[in-house]
């Protein structure tokens, strides 16, 4: 797998316009990002042979990458639709790298978007569901339930305090703060954080990521293709993706879930580790799920979650800045898919007030499953 | 007996009919695996762990050990209103399984994880019974 190492890139890179109660649909936000990755890129539109795309939950519809294809006016060789909820963005690129290795297609559009404010939650009567038998009824219903539950095994187990929950939001609205695209901009304190409404205990509401519209793209082709085009190529050197479970409840350990198995392969197949990454972008509903990430993607030892977070390190300046664009948590949700999109803006150096200094890698996470389901990409500015 | 209102309500499929069935006798059952012995809920065709489709409903003790929970303070969908807050809860059930349920008749403030609770009924719209959870009696702990 290492042989797959730099040998694709990402070329291009569209971010929609995001924010609250934008009154747009999701196809119109994802064809937004889809056309400015396009332009990004120099290519002709033609020359995207493959698309990838996750059907939005505002909006949901079967064979949804054909519908995006017929929009954009292409007639892909492959096309898919990745369901996998919060891992769906960095799994397409996973998925992208093994169709392009296949030979079934030479250049992948990945695009990922929701409108989650600009549409009413559907609200269901009787279930008939293996999960959801077992889950609603019972009052588990929405992320902000199954992913405290974890939360607070963790705090039982290691002792993390929701203090460690809060330093994480801090970190990523900062970084919102002082990016133009993003949808929650206004600074916030720990004090803030502990005053917010207890909504899931222990989560507060600024553990818990807004519902926010946006959409990201990227094109990803050869890292040979990409030398002649217009921007500078974007390296995967690692992917790997892995999972434990469906869902993290029945997990026979609910605290080291499925981040370590995707990160290993990832790390593995760019022979890097932990200590050669400069940047992180790792998906976060909730402030907790980057914490665990954090260890499991071996930044620090098992249970040190909490203390890592701690005194900036993950913030701009820090030892590793987390989520430099805001994550989902300040910037838009569009299931993790502005972590790539920001993560390939930190290679290009064009993040702005932003910007990494020096940054040569950046490692992304994308999950769902309450931390069951993960995939794990890592990119660089040099193929190494 | 307690009662409960809630928007959802499960629906029974051919995997689930004993286990609800079971509900409304009041009785706790778990699948267990013909071949190899190993509990599952929730209800499945096949054993993951050998992947015999035999197997035998079981009543199950009714006890556990809370692993996690958490107390909902907001209801997060429209007909919730009425219950919170609530206790929702993991429960490792002393057949080996993890449940998810409610935890009942206590304080929210006063569950701790580690907790030893019993199982209760509840019934929900005169169709179903909710396998909920309580702390268990000073008398039953004796």
């Amino acid at each position: 797998m290492s042989s797959l190492s730099g040998k694709y890139a990402i070329v291009g890179v569209g971010e929609s316009d995001v924010g609250r109660k934008l009154g747009r649909s999701a196809m119109a936000l994802s064809l937004e990002a889809a056309t400015r990755a396009i332009a990004d890129s120099g290519l002709e539109k033609n020359a995207v042979d493959a698309l990838l795309t996750r059907p939005p939950r505002s909006e949901p519809q079967t064979n949804y990458s054909a519908v995006l294809a017929a929009q954009l006016g292409l007639q892909p060789s492959y096309i898919n639709d990745v369901g996998l909820g919060g891992a769906s963005s960095v799994s397409m690129v996973l998925n992208a790298v093994a169709a392009l290795e296949a030979g079934l297609c030479t250049t992948v559009l990945c695009v990922n978007g929701d409108a989650q404010t600009s549409r009413g939650a559907t609200q269901r009567g009787r279930l008939t569901n293996w999960i959801e038998d077992f889950e609603r009824p019972f009052g588990f219903i929405g992320a902000p339930v199954t992913y405290a539950m974890p939360a607070r095994r963790h705090m039982y187990e290691y002792g993390t305090t929701s203090e460690q929950f809060g330093a994480i939001a801090v970190a990523c609205r900062r970084h919102a703060s002082l990016n133009p695209n993003a949808a929650m901009r206004e600074p916030i304190t720990l004090a803030d954080h502990q005053a917010s409404e207890m909504v899931t205990e222990p989560f507060h509401l600024l553990d818990c990521c807004p519902f926010t519209d946006g959409a990201g793209a990227v094109i990803i082709t050869s890292a040979e293709r990409a030398h002649d085009l217009r921007r500078p190529p974007v390296y995967i050197l690692g992917i790997g993706q892995h999972n434990t479970h469906a869902d993290v409840q029945y997990s026979p350990s609910m605290t080291t879930p499925a981040m370590r198995g995707a990160s290993q392969k990832a790390y593995a197949m760019a022979k890097l580790g932990p200590k050669d990454i400069d940047v992180a972008e790792l998906y976060d509903c909730f402030t907790y799920v980057v914490l665990v990430t954090l260890e499991d993607y071996g930044f620090c030892k098992k249970g040190e979650g909490g203390a890592f977070v701690e005194n900036g390190r993950i913030e701009l300046g820090g030892e590793l800045p987390v989520n430099t664009g805001g994550g989902l948590l300040s910037q838009v949700h569009s299931s993790g898919f502005f972590h790539i999109t920001e993560a390939a803006t930190q290679m290009r150096g064009a993040g702005g007030a932003r910007q990494v200094a020096g940054a040569e890698t950046a490692i992304v996470s994308g999950q769902c499953g309450a931390t069951g389901i993960n995939a794990c990409l890592i990119l660089g500015n040099h193929a190494k | 007996m307690i009662t409960t209102s809630r928007p959802v309500i499960p629906l029974a499929n051919p995997d689930t009919q004993a286990f609800w069935d079971g509900c409304l006798r009041e009785e706790l059952l778990l699948q267990r695996c013909s071949v190899c012995g190993a509990y599952r809920h929730p209800p499945s065709p096949i054993c993951p762990k050998c992947l015999s489709d035999k197997f035998a409903w079981e009543r199950a003790s009714g006890y556990g050990t809370v692993y996690t929970f958490v107390i909902v303070r907001r209801a997060l969908a429209r007909g919730w209103e009425g219950m919170v807050p609530y206790v929702a809860a993991v429960v490792e059930l002393d057949e080996g399984v993890k449940f998810l349920t409610d935890i009942v008749n206590v304080a929210p403030e006063a569950v701790t994880i580690g907790m030893r609770v019993e199982v209760t009924f509840a019934e929900l719209d005169g169709t179903t019974k909710l396998p909920l959870f309580q702390p268990r009696s000073a008398e039953a702990q004796r």
